[in-house]
């Protein structure tokens, strides 16, 4: 180098300090340690919700003597199975940055025109067909609005859907709800496999299960295993240098509302086959415990944030104190005010994450020096 | 303006750039010529349009008028995607990294390594190793050191940061490297590789765009400076000490020896 003019001396003096912030520590393992309890308790928050789920299952089982039962977990599992799966799309969309308000009202219009094709035609395919179809298109118009329609934000057209959707599924059914659902779609929403051991002929074990998980190991293979999903995360991370990388943001966008809306429609399946019937209002305000889910599972509003399995244990949460508090017998009040502590909780947690997240880079950085 | 050399040819070469944002004149008729193995300083108080220049070149905003070609193959106007297929890479002054992703994942952030090839892109399945392996190479080979190679790259320094986003560039440029501020947020070693690597480019024959506020660094390596003041070239001159003054007092504008 030649000589050293301004703003090379800037520079030293910024090392200076950063030596003297070291060395002005008692010993040279003080920042270490405290380096190693901040990634430690770092470790311990990612975590996250499933320290909620821990907590809440062992606070219940030493509070209820039938919550700790095959039955009552096939039920709990069985409650949760749709808020899972309408889960499952709001976190595609909340990676994004987005929000997708309308999923309730899709799961009602979807389940309503499925069953109309089923009262009609009474071919299982196209009622099931008809009921994934509608949702994904329904999903679609909320992405083509929100990405070609230019609306500042999500919340815009999947609010306008929200009204739109239940207004559509009220006309269809003439505020009634119709009964009746295909058979395979009846073992779906309401099928128990008799061959899980634990309680009695019937079993416990809901089938509605085993969608979740199937729908869920689709969602963990897109988004980690394919370029899409690599690309999700990308735009929900810096739509901008996206952009400039050469992501298609707009199409990455268009995508994950129209799979958030298939997912209200497999939502609608579990929900018909549930009751034999499909509502017009049946998924009434389901987005947002939907919403409640992806939230208590830790992913970020800011995008970019969020993992599959978290968003199920989230889904769990909500479920699994509903059905405690309901088996202990309080008020059903409670329970929603209890689940608006629980969000507030979980939040307040990831914060706090992102605190002890900013303390480790801040260490690394004076490490580096 | 023409290169120092008549036998070596233009690169890059922006002619007239205009660029208005809403009332500021961010460009206002600036032209540059870089040719390979050529480092050009660019120069210029805040404000000077200094980045609105390479973000016109890197596809990022659109001329209002003016051309920007690449070995005489007009680029005006195309996307970032395009001139970046085209071997121009750009290091943005707000560094343009995915905090989320890790090193690897912010390497390849849109032309993932995966396959098979017969799928449409975005349906293609990564090859996760892969991204790791050659990110961990090039990484090793330039002598860049990162704590976690899986960890977003959120929580590294501000210095790693850079580091990751130089080295993305470097490796993926085969015509034209644009840097903006690169060292800014770096201490004195990790400045001192980035203007390695820039001398390493260089003998490669790549063309080199570097903005930067330290004239030691321009002194270091580049081989022309070009002044911008709002949105103008003031001037160009080979930024050796004797004319460290001169190029000063275009950049602060201070009115003696000011050329169009
Ligand atoms: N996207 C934008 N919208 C509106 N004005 C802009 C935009 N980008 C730049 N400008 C304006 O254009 C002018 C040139 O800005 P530019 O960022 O190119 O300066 P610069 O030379 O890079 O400065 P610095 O050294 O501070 O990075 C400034 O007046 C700035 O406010
Ligand atoms: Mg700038």
């Amino acid at each position: 180098m030649k000589q050293p003019g301004g703003a090379t001396v800037a520079v030293v003096e910024v090392e200076n300090e950063a030596t003297a912030t070291a060395g002005g520590e008692p010993t040279a393992a003080a920042p270490a340690a405290s380096h190693h309890v901040l990634t430690l308790s770092l470790r311990v928050m990612q975590l996250g919700p499933a320290m909620i789920l821990v907590t809440l299952v062992v606070v219940l089982s030493l509070l209820s003597d039938v919550f700790l039962s095959f039955e009552n977990a096939g039920n709990v599992m069985k409650q949760s199975a749709v808020v899972c799966v309408l889960a499952l799309g709001q976190l595609l969309v909340i990676l994004t940055r987005g929000i997708d308000l309308s999923v309730g009202s899709n799961l009602s219009l979807s389940g309503v025109v499925g069953a109309i094709v089923w009262r009609d035609h009474r071919s299982a395919a196209a009622a099931i067909l008809a009921t994934l179809a509608t949702g994904c298109v329904v999903g679609m118009v909320n992405g083509l609005l929100y990405v070609k329609g230019r609306l500042p934000h999500p919340f815009i057209p999947t609010l306008a859907m929200l009204t739109a959707a239940s207004g559509l599924a009220l006309y269809l059914s003439h505020a009634q709800t119709i009964q009746g659902a295909p058979p395979v779609v009846n073992t779906l929403g309401a099928g128990r496999l008799g061959w899980i051991p634990g309680a009695g002929p019937i079993g416990w074990f809901p089938v509605a299960t085993l969608v979740v998980v199937g729908v869920a190991a689709v969602v963990v293979l897109i988004t980690r295993g394919l370029v899409w999903g690599r690309w999700v995360y990308a735009v929900g991370g810096n739509p901008e240098a996206a952009v400039r990388n050469g992501i298609p943001v707009p199409s990455v966008l268009i995508s994950v509302y129209a799979l958030s809306g298939l997912m209200a429609g497999v939502a609608a399946l579990l929900t018909m086959g549930k009751g034999n019937a499909a509502s017009p209002t049946s998924g009434s305000l389901a987005e947002l415990d939907a919403i409640a889910a992806v939230i208590i599972g830790g992913a970020s509003f800011l995008g970019g944030r969020g993992r599959v399995i978290n968003a199920l244990t989230g889904a769990l949460v909500i479920a699994v104190l509903r059905n405690g508090l309901n088996l202990l017998g309080i008020d059903p009040n409670w329970q929603y005010m209890a689940t608006g502590a629980v969000i507030v909780l979980a939040v307040e947690l990831d914060v706090l994450r992102g605190h002890v997240e900013g303390r480790v880079r801040s260490l690394q950085a004076v490490a580096a020096q | 303006m023409s290169g120092s050399d008549p036998t070596s040819r233009p690169v890059l070469e922006v002619r007239d750039a205009r660029k208005r944002f809403g009332a500021v004149t961010a460009l206002d008729g600036v032209s540059l010529v870089v040719e390979g193995g050529e480092v050009l300083a660019l120069l210029g108080d805040n404000g000077a349009g200094k980045s609105t220049l390479i973000k016109a070149i890197s596809g990022v905003h659109h001329l209002d008028s003016g051309t920007v070609t690449l070995d005489g193959v007009d680029l005006t106007g195309a996307n970032a995607m395009t001139v970046r297929a085209n071997g121009i890479e750009t290091v943005y002054q707000d560094l343009a990294l995915f905090d989320n992703l890790d090193p690897a994942a912010n390497f390849y952030a849109g032309r993932e390594l995966a396959g098979p090839a017969w799928l449409p892109p975005p349906l293609r399945f990564l090859r996760h190793g892969q991204m790791a392996q050659r990110t961990r190479e090039l990484l090793d080979r330039l002598q860049v050191s990162l704590p976690d190679l899986d960890a977003p790259v959120a929580l590294m320094s501000g210095g790693q940061r850079q580091a990751v986003a130089v080295a993305r560039a470097v490796a993926f440029s085969t015509r034209v490297v644009i840097l903006d501020e690169p060292t800014a947020a770096l201490g004195l070693r990790e400045s001192g590789r980035v203007i390695e690597l820039v001398r390493r480019l260089k003998d490669d024959g790549v063309a080199v765009i570097l903005i930067s506020h330290s004239m030691d660094q321009v002194q270091a390596v580049a081989d022309r400076a070009l002044v911008l003041r709002r949105g103008r070239a003031v001037g160009e001159a080979v930024p050796t000490a004797e004319n460290h003054e001169l190029l000063v007092s275009w950049i602060v504008g201070a009115s003696a020896g000011a050329a169009g």
